[in-house]
């Protein structure tokens, strides 16, 4: 049984006709040109390949109230992911082989999307001493990515031995940069807005002094660092002169960074409430300008599923983190490439190849849009806007700042080597 | 007035409204009225997260003197201390049917959450939040100014007052901040570096690192308590020095105008902020404060319930 997906733009570029069949591009004619079994009408559609998400909070095991990996691929396949990194703070955390291969496995048998577990780089996440990184990496799993995240190595030995560490096997360390001593008990942005609130701040500088601390480290020892989630305009500066010494660092950003500000606090209502904390408007055009001109190079989205109970609540009680999967895709084209800084090429950049040649999935996920690729793609409708609604969800969890946003750019279809994912009901 | 959770939410007309009602009911309790029957009916909730024995027993006589019916819940002992959430207290009160609910919390904004959330239907007071703010202090404070420096009338235009202390972790700083510069009032915050928040520049007033120079001709000067858990955590290094360069002596005080008024929030740290000399001075009018507090708050219940008409019917 093929599948035509007849007259769409890949990439957004001229029309074509796209033919799948065995779980491969298996043709690409001019338009009007090939048939298939199945056709899908691409007129006025784009084309891009399955999206790849280096920061996931899938929440198993251990907190299956708030996602499962069952639950959060489903997202990832509704916003047009066909790989996701979970990362490893789950309970018990992923620092140790046993674990990262049970992620790994319930992502196979749940098909939704290709899960690759990342590892934690210390025991426990508890910054002391360094996990098993190479059973890890050894393992059925293949971790390649490791990440404390949602804590920071913060330890200066301990971040420079793990960079040394996992060029072994071609891994790479994913930093939450967070000064721990600067954000004891920080609550938010540390600026005009904290200081009206009366919410503990959380100082620019906690995220980049460790930035600046890691590339640096990074070129010490020659290794491969990346950067979650960068919040801040004087990260991006960190950032852009690490590059232009030749370190070799990546960095990404969230879509929730590229559009919310820490203006949205003043509601006191904790959905807004996220680590590292929503900044200001300076911060977020500093940010969209850094991912047009590749100074960032990818959008990861740090999904970070919560149970009612852990946003139902007082701001200091209240969980860190939002979703993200399923308005991604949405957010990067409303801020993005309706704006006219990012071409349709571009977001497959930032979003699918680039995340998978970081993530070592490069095989797999983000190849171009040619011949014998696999058929992992997305089909978007670059017109669509739309009003999110946050019980329109595969989620288990809603805790969804961008409810009641208008965005732009919407998810038609999603296949996984040419098994449809997801098909959204028009 | 709905709810009162911020100083910001009252324009000057509705402040002054709030400061003539505590008037008129402070000249009926000095005539010998200590009850009204305004509230006759109606349940008062403390809703205390956090220990404040001084707040608590003015909102409380503030209601009894209106006739409400007062139930104190506090969460040391209570189902709070077993875990209950924010969120499943106030469901409680809700259904046991309280009209007000006055809350103290130690997290910023949980009144405002309280008020928003859909939790419950009655009238929240912020009687303290986190390090945001305390609006019936600044209340009662701008009560007390207007009773020294304007004959209990009007507005604080053209008043002078410094705030010294540890502004940063202040709720009673920045609901005065923002209600005596809606009353006309010029405010100078006072503090070492450390104790600014960012942003501070931003905010409706000046701000002074020198205690001297700020106090000199003003109308009067708010000195704020210091936590002791400031003390080690490298915000000054050490309380001697802290007093030294910001404490309130008699010197210090003498630099105000000659009718000028010394006034602190309670509870005081003599000999930190405040010698015991200026706090008993004749400038000092600490102990009127807390007089006024009840008359504000009784003025506070009174609007954001809708009372009948005040009258001085004694029961």
């Amino acid at each position: 049984m093929s599948t035509l997906i007849k007259n769409v733009a890949p990439l957004g570029a001229e029309p074509k006709d796209v033919l799948i069949d065995n779980g491969v591009i298996a043709a690409i004619g001019a338009a009007g040109t090939l048939a298939g079994d199945t056709v899908v009408d691409g007129s006025g559609m784009v084309l891009l390949p399955g999206l790849v998400d280096l920061h996931t909070h899938l929440r198993e095991p251990g907190r299956e109230d708030a996602e499962t990996v069952d639950t959060g691929t489903l997202a990832a396949a509704r916003g047009g992911y066909t790989a996701v990194h979970a990362m490893a703070n789950t309970t018990p955390v992923a620092d140790t082989a046993g674990v990262v291969e049970q992620v790994w496995r319930l992502g196979q048998s749940a098909g939704h999307c290709d899960v690759y577990p990342v590892g934690a780089v210390t025991q426990g996440l508890k910054g002391e001493a360094l996990a098993e990184l190479g059973a890890m990496a050894d393992s059925a799993a293949r971790v390649r990515v490791f990440s404390d995240d949602g804590k920071c190595v913060s330890d200066a030995v301990l971040m420079r031995r793990a960079l040394e560490y996992v060029k072994a096997f071609d891994g790479v360390i994913a930093q939450h940069a967070q000064e721990p001593r600067l954000t004891e008990d920080a609550q938010m942005n540390e600026g005009i807005v904290s200081g009206v609130l009366g919410l503990r701040g959380w100082p620019a500088v906690a995220e980049e002094a460790i930035i600046a601390r890691d590339v640096l480290l990074a070129e010490h020892v020659g290794a491969r660092l990346h950067i979650c989630h960068l919040s801040t305009a004087g990260s991006v500066e960190i950032v852009r002169w690490a590059k232009s010494r030749g370190i070799n660092v990546t960095a990404e950003v969230t879509p929730h960074h590229l559009l919310l500000t820490d203006e949205t606090a003043r509601s006191y209502d904790p959905v807004y409430k996220v680590n590292p904390p929503l900044r200001t408007q300076a911060d977020v055009l500093a940010l969209r300008a850094a991912l047009a001109d590749g100074t960032i190079d990818i959008v990861a989205t740090d999904h970070a599923p919560h149970a009612a109970e852990d946003k139902d609540c007082e701001w200091s009680a209240a969980a860190f983190g939002m979703v993200g999967l399923e308005t991604a895709l949405s957010i990067v084209a409303t801020t993005m490439v309706a704006t006219g800084l990012m071409t349709w090429a571009d977001v497959a950049r930032v979003m699918s190849s680039t995340p998978a040649e970081i993530g070592r999935v490069q095989e797999a996920h983000g190849r171009a849009l040619e011949v014998g690729a696999p058929a992992n793609l997305v089909l978007v409708d670059p017109q669509a806007s739309y009003v999110v609604e946050r019980s329109n969800t595969a989620s288990k969890s809603q805790n969804n700042p961008f409810h009641g946003v208008e965005l732009q750019g919407r998810v038609l279809q999603t296949w996984l080597r040419g098994d449809v994912t997801f098909e959204a009901a028009l | 007035m709905r709810h009162l959770l911020s100083a910001a939410d009252l324009d000057r007309t509705t402040a002054i409204q709030i400061l003539d009602t505590a008037h008129e009911l402070a000249r009926l309790t000095e005539r010998g009225v200590k009850k009204l029957p305004t509230l006759r009916g109606r349940t008062v909730v403390n809703l205390f997260f956090e220990d404040s024995t001084r707040t608590r027993i003015s909102f409380e006589a503030a209601a009894k003197r209106l006739s409400a019916d007062v139930i104190n819940f506090s969460a040391k002992g209570s189902s709070v201390s077993k875990g209950e959430s924010l969120k499943d207290t106030a469901l409680t009160l809700e259904a046991m049917g309280a009209d007000a609910v006055v809350i103290r919390h130690g997290s910023s904004g949980a009144p405002h959450v309280l008020a928003h959330s859909g939790w419950i239907s009655s009238a929240v007071v912020n009687a303290g939040d986190g390090t945001h703010e305390h609006p019936t202090q600044a209340l009662l404070d701008a009560f007390t100014l207007r009773q020294h420096l304007r004959e209990g009338k009007g507005d604080l235009e053209g008043v002078e007052i410094a705030i010294v202390g540890d502004v940063l972790h202040s709720r009673v700083a920045r609901s005065n901040v923002l209600l005596l510069h809606t009353l006309g009032a010029k405010v100078t915050l006072v503090a070492p570096p450390t104790l600014l928040p960012v942003g501070v520049e931003t905010w409706p007033c000046d701000f002074s690192y020198d205690i001297d120079e700020a106090l000199t001709n003003k109308d009067a000067v708010m000195m704020l308590r210091v936590q002791r858990e400031r003390m080690n955590a490298a915000f000054f290094p050490s309380p001697q020095e802290y007093s030294r360069r910001y404490g309130l002596d008699r010197r210090r005080m003498n630099l105000l105008k000659p009718d000028g008024i010394v006034m602190h929030p309670g509870p005081m740290n003599r000999g930190l902020e405040i010698s015991s000399e200026a706090a008993d001075s004749e400038k000092s009018v600490i102990v009127e404060q807390v007089t006024n507090g009840v008359s504000v708050r009784m003025a506070v219940l009174y609007m954001a319930l809708g009372g009948n008409e005040i009258s001085g019917d004694a029961q």
